[in-house]
This record gives structure tokens, C-alpha cells and sequence, in this order.
């Protein structure tokens, strides 16, 4: 028991990591809240909805397909919105009601188009993908749970630990690897040490938003099978742990999200096992207490009092 | 001091002579006591976003809390409900004192942890595991103290005292250093204002305020569920009427509660997609165009606003 719940913590930690990490790269970058970035992971979550039940599209192509349409999704989003707010008296407060808007919005245009009713992708679907994904690589797999240290686990939550860890390790390649991460690092130190460097700071800031959104869309892929059935009010919630996950881990610094997203998992699991009427609770007490006894977050360093 | 004198005479008077006639003229009761609740939390918003920067993503909270209070020690005590008010007053204070070390976060982080607390309380409050005390999620019924004339009455009388309350900050010293304490908190404390004490006694007035307007308004409907006065809604409706009008002055919150709860009731809730759909549309609009509210249109004409 104790065992499983460990690792099942892990397998979900990873996850969470992922379903905050977008967010977390948008707030380091551009200093402001996207508030509705639980809703771009409902989005994601319907978009594989309907490419699987319109063209039988497994999820793990879905993910491709989500994170491309949502980057360039992005692009012209960040244009539309984020240099007009970034230009008022303060951007951190007012980006934090205007995502809230921007969260309502989508919304209510999701229930309108998709009403109202709770949606799922079987989890067989999931499972012939990775069938497939395992055949295509010559790995021997044989459909079923899948066995880890003598306990087993459904094979979406390995799956979804992998695409964590795989995104994880992709946006530290994009911000350590390439020319437009370093660009992004300058960016999220000083802006406007960025600015007067001749660093095209909206570029810049654009990509590293449309990034965010995909990897809230590729989460949102995984959602049906992690968080449960879908709904277009699902955001809040999502939102919310979202926020657990990067205040634990550390505001403004997207690997830290890693670690808070297993904190996160992990006690989350205990909660489960052990405590469950209680476990809705945790999220929120885990963020208050990190915020109040170490407000840079676990791996932070800046101090942020007021 | 005369301006204080004439703006009660000018602004309260006729606002609380409106609204006491009302009844009378129109029969929709509920619309008007709806109204009363809004103008109340949009003041006290006002009083703790207007006037110290802090916005309480989680206002609903202390809401929620003196409607439970109120119903707690109506159901439990048997209260007389004036009584059971003062529960409801207290129970909301000390949620505040609870939460007054949030105060040391800045800008979003206060936003964020508070909308946190607001949810662990709506998380214990409807937990199944407390029947026996709040009925957990199944609602509450106070069908024995139920009197609405009163209760419109008592509404008003809060009313009053809060926008009073507004009124003497807008012209009064500790007004006066709270909005230097929000513009600079350093500079405030080097002109020998007392940052903590302003901050924590604004906080709590905010806090009471929204208190009593969630006692009085669980006496004058008498069944609701947790949803209904922990509902976020009811934070967003007073945030953007606030802002809406301008905050930091008298009349800002209440043109923005009879413009917006106006056009609210216009639309109708008969199709709350739409009505979520314009009412982010309008928030983002808002963020974009008007940040500082209707007040500054009139500002920038060389207008002043009380």
C-alpha cells in the first residue's frame, strides 16, 4: 500500500508537473497570471475528445496535434492582448482580472459549443496507442496494466508520468539549448536589461506564450484519462491546482515546477489513500502554507513581501 | 468637515431614501435586496482594494462566513436573529485575524492565497464529514427566523453604515494614509505612517463588512446551499463593480452596481452561457480600455468624483 501510493504519487506528480508548467514559463517570462490556463487544458481536453470520435485519432498523435495548433494559437494572442496590459500601471494585478474574463469567455463559448454533459475517451484508446507506440519502437509490451516494482498501475498514468517528463525535459532544451531560450532567460531575468540590449522582447515573450499554451493543451490531452471526465467548467479546478503546483515548486522558475508537481502528486496520493474526504482540501492549504512560510517557493530565491 | 457632512447629505442620504421607498414602487424584492447585498461588497472591495491595492480574489469567503455564522447560531444557539447577525459579523472577523499573515504578500500572491482560503473553507464547510454541525453540502434551512421585511431593512442599515465608512475614509487622515501606504509603502512609513496597523485594520473592516452582508443575506433568503454564499461569482460581481466605476471614490462602486446589475437583469439569467460570455467579454473590455474605472473618464475632463 504504502509502496503503490508512493508511486502512484510519482506517476501523478509528473503529470502535474506537466499541467503546471505552461503556466509557470508564461508567469517567468511575462509577469502576468494567465488565469484561464486550466481552460486551455479543458480545451485540449476536447480537442482529443473530438479527434478521437471524428477521425479515431489516438490520443498520443493528438498531443502532436495540440501542442502545434495551440503554439500557433498563441502567437497572435499574445499580440492581441499582452502588449496593450503590459504597458498599464500594474500588469500583474490587471492580467490577473483580464485572464479571469478571458476564462469566462472561453467557457461559456465551450458550453455553448459543446453543451454542457460530461464527456470521456475510453481508456482503451490510450492503451492500443501506446500498443502501437511500442511496436513502432520494438519494445515488447503486452496490453494490460503495466508492472512497476511488484505494484501495477493503469497504463495512462505511465503514460502520462512519460509525456510529463518528456515536456519537462523538451522546455529545459528550449531554454538551456537553444539561441530564443537563452533570449528567454534574459527576458525573465530583467525585461528591461532585455529591452535596452536590443532584444526583441514581444518576440520573445510570444513564443514563450504560445509554449504555454501547448503545454497546457498537451496536459489537456491527458486530462480525460487522469483527471476524469470532462466538462467545459473543468478550468477553475485545473487553474487552481495549477497554482498548488507552481507555488510549491517556486513562482517565475518553470523546472521548479517538477519538484512541486510530485510534492504536490505525492501528498495528493497520501491524501487519497489515507484521508479521502479531506483530500480536496490539500491543494489549497498547500499552497496557503507555502506561501506563507517560504513565499519564493521551495526552490526560490527571490523574496516577494509586501 | 464640511465635505464629509455634504457628501452624506448629497450621496447616502439619497442613496438609503431610494432604496427604503423602492419596495413600495417595484415588486421584484428580491432584485432590490440583491442589489443592497452588491452595493455593500462592492464598498467593501472598495474600502480594501480601493484603498490599500490588496485585491481579495476570495472576498466570497468572508461572505460564506457570516452566513454560516448566522445560520450556525440560529440552528445551534437558537439566536434571536440580530444576535445571530453578530455571529455571522464575528465569525467573518476571525476568519480575517485567521488570514491577516496573507498580508504580507504582495499583488497576485495575496490574490491567489486568498482565493485558496476562500475555496478550504468552502471545502470544509460542505465537507459531508461535518453534517452534524453545517450540514455539509445538503443546505441549510432557517425557515423559523425567516422575515424578509426586516431583514431589507437591516440590509440597508449596513448599507449605510459601510458607504458612511467610505465616505469618512475619502476624507479622512487614515484615508488619506492608506492610499499613500498603497502608492508607496516605504515612503508612507518614512512620513511616519503605520503600514501594518493601517493595512490590518482595513483588512478586518473589509472583512466585517462582507460579514454582515452574508448574515443578512442567509436570514432573508433562509435556504441555501454552500454554493450559493461561497459562490465566486459573487466575489467577480464585486470586484468588476467596482472597478467598473472606479474605485477609491464614493460614487464609483454604486454607478458601477446600477449600470452593471442593471444590464445583468436586462440580458436575463435565462441562458447563463450568453450572460458568461458577455460578462467576460465586458471584463476584458474593461481591463483594456477603461482600467481606472468610469471615474477617470470624468478625471481626465478636469471633473472631480466624490
Amino acid at each position: 500500500m504504502l509502496t503503490y501510493t508512493l508511486l502512484a504519487g510519482l506517476l501523478f506528480g509528473l503529470y502535474f508537473s506537466l499541467v503546471g508548467l505552461g503556466l509557470n514559463l508564461i508567469f517567468g517570462v511575462m509577469r502576468i497570471v494567465n488565469l484561464a490556463h486550466g481552460d486551455f487544458v479543458m480545451l485540449g481536453a476536447f480537442l482529443a475528445f473530438w479527434l478521437f470520435n471524428l477521425f479515431a485519432l489516438n490520443p498520443i498523435p493528438s498531443l502532436v496535434v495540440a501542442a502545434a495548433l495551440f503554439l500557433l494559437a498563441g502567437l497572435p494572442l499574445y499580440y492581441l492582448v499582452v502588449p496593450r496590459l503590459l504597458r498599464a500601471r500594474d500588469p500583474e494585478m490587471l492580467s490577473f482580472i483580464l485572464f479571469f474574463g478571458f476564462s469566462q469567455v472561453i467557457e461559456a463559448l465551450a458550453a455553448i459549443a459543446f453543451g454542457t454533459s460530461e464527456r470521456s475517451i475510453p481508456g482503451g484508446a490510450l492503451a492500443r496507442a501506446v500498443a502501437a507506440g511500442a511496436a513502432f519502437l520494438g519494445v515488447a509490451y503486452t496490453p494490460g496494466p503495466i508492472a512497476l516494482f511488484g505494484q501495477s498501475f493503469p497504463i495512462a498514468w505511465a503514460a502520462s508520468g512519460i509525456t510529463g517528463t518528456l515536456a519537462v525535459l523538451l522546455v529545459w532544451a528550449y531554454l538551456y539549448r537553444t539561441r530564443i531560450g537563452a533570449l528567454t532567460r534574459a527576458v525573465m531575468v530583467s525585461r528591461e536589461e532585455a529591452i535596452s540590449t536590443g532584444i526583441d522582447v514581444h518576440r520573445v515573450s510570444a513564443i514563450a506564450f504560445g509554449v504555454g499554451l501547448a503545454l497546457a493543451a498537451v496536459a489537456g490531452v491527458l486530462a480525460p484519462f487522469m483527471l476524469g471526465s470532462i466538462t467545459p467548467a473543468m478550468g477553475v479546478d485545473v487553474t487552481i491546482t495549477s497554482f498548488a503546483v507552481i507555488v510549491i515548486g517556486s513562482l517565475g522558475n518553470p523546472l521548479g515546477t517538477v519538484l512541486g508537481g510530485l510534492v504536490y502528486g505525492v501528498s495528493y496520493m497520501f491524501m487519497q489513500s489515507y484521508y479521502s474526504s479531506w483530500a480536496n482540501l490539500l491543494p489549497y492549504l498547500l499552497l496557503i502554507a507555502v506561501l506563507l512560510l517560504r513565499p519564493a517557493g521551495l526552490l526560490g530565491r527571490q523574496v516577494r513581501r509586501a | 468637515m464640511p465635505r464629509l457632512l455634504r457628501h452624506t447629505l448629497l450621496i447616502l442620504l439619497p442613496l438609503v431614501a431610494a432604496l427604503a421607498l423602492a419596495p413600495a414602487l417595484y415588486g421584484n424584492h428580491l432584485l432590490l435586496f440583491n442589489v443592497i447585498v452588491f452595493l455593500t461588497l462592492a464598498q467593501g472591495i472598495n474600502i480594501i482594494y480601493g484603498f490599500t491595492g490588496y485585491l481579495p480574489f476570495g472576498y466570497v469567503g468572508f461572505f460564506g462566513a457570516g452566513a454560516y455564522g448566522f445560520a450556525l447560531a440560529v440552528m445551534h444557539l437558537h439566536a434571536l436573529p440580530l444576535v445571530a447577525l453578530a455571529a455571522g459579523g464575528l465569525a467573518a472577523l476571525l476568519l480575517g485575524v485567521l488570514l491577516t499573515p496573507l498580508l504580507r504578500l504582495s499583488g497576485a500572491y495575496f490574490s491567489i492565497a486568498n482565493l485558496a482560503a476562500a475555496l478550504a473553507v468552502l471545502q470544509i464547510v460542505s465537507n459531508p464529514a461535518l453534517e452534524s454541525v453545517t450540514k455539509g453540502p445538503y443546505g441549510i434551512s432557517l425557515s423559523g427566523v425567516f422575515d424578509p421585511a426586516l431583514a431589507y431593512g437591516v440590509a440597508l442599515a449596513i448599507l449605510a453604515a459601510t458607504t458612511f465608512l467610505v465616505i469618512w475614509l475619502r476624507h479622512s487622515r487614515f484615508g488619506m494614509a492608506l492610499q499613500a501606504i498603497r502608492e508607496d509603502a516605504i515612503s508612507a512609513a518614512m512620513a511616519g505612517i503605520d503600514v501594518v496597523r493601517g493595512r490590518v485594520v482595513a483588512w478586518l473592516l473589509a472583512a466585517l463588512v462582507a460579514g454582515l452582508t452574508g448574515s443578512v443575506y442567509a436570514w432573508y433568503i433562509s435556504v441555501f446551499y454552500p454554493e450559493t454564499v461561497f459562490g465566486g461569482e459573487i466575489t467577480i460581481f464585486a470586484i468588476v463593480f467596482a472597478l467598473f466605476g472606479g474605485t477609491a471614490t464614493i460614487l464609483g462602486p454604486i454607478l458601477g452596481v446600477v449600470i452593471l446589475y442593471g444590464i445583468y437583469n436586462a440580458i436575463g439569467i435565462s441562458a447563463p452561457q450568453y450572460f458568461q460570455l458577455i460578462y467576460g467579454l465586458l471584463i476584458m473590455g474593461l481591463v483594456l480600455f477603461l482600467p481606472n474605472g468610469l471615474a477617470s473618464l470624468l478625471r481626465r475632463r478636469g471633473i472631480d468624483v466624490p
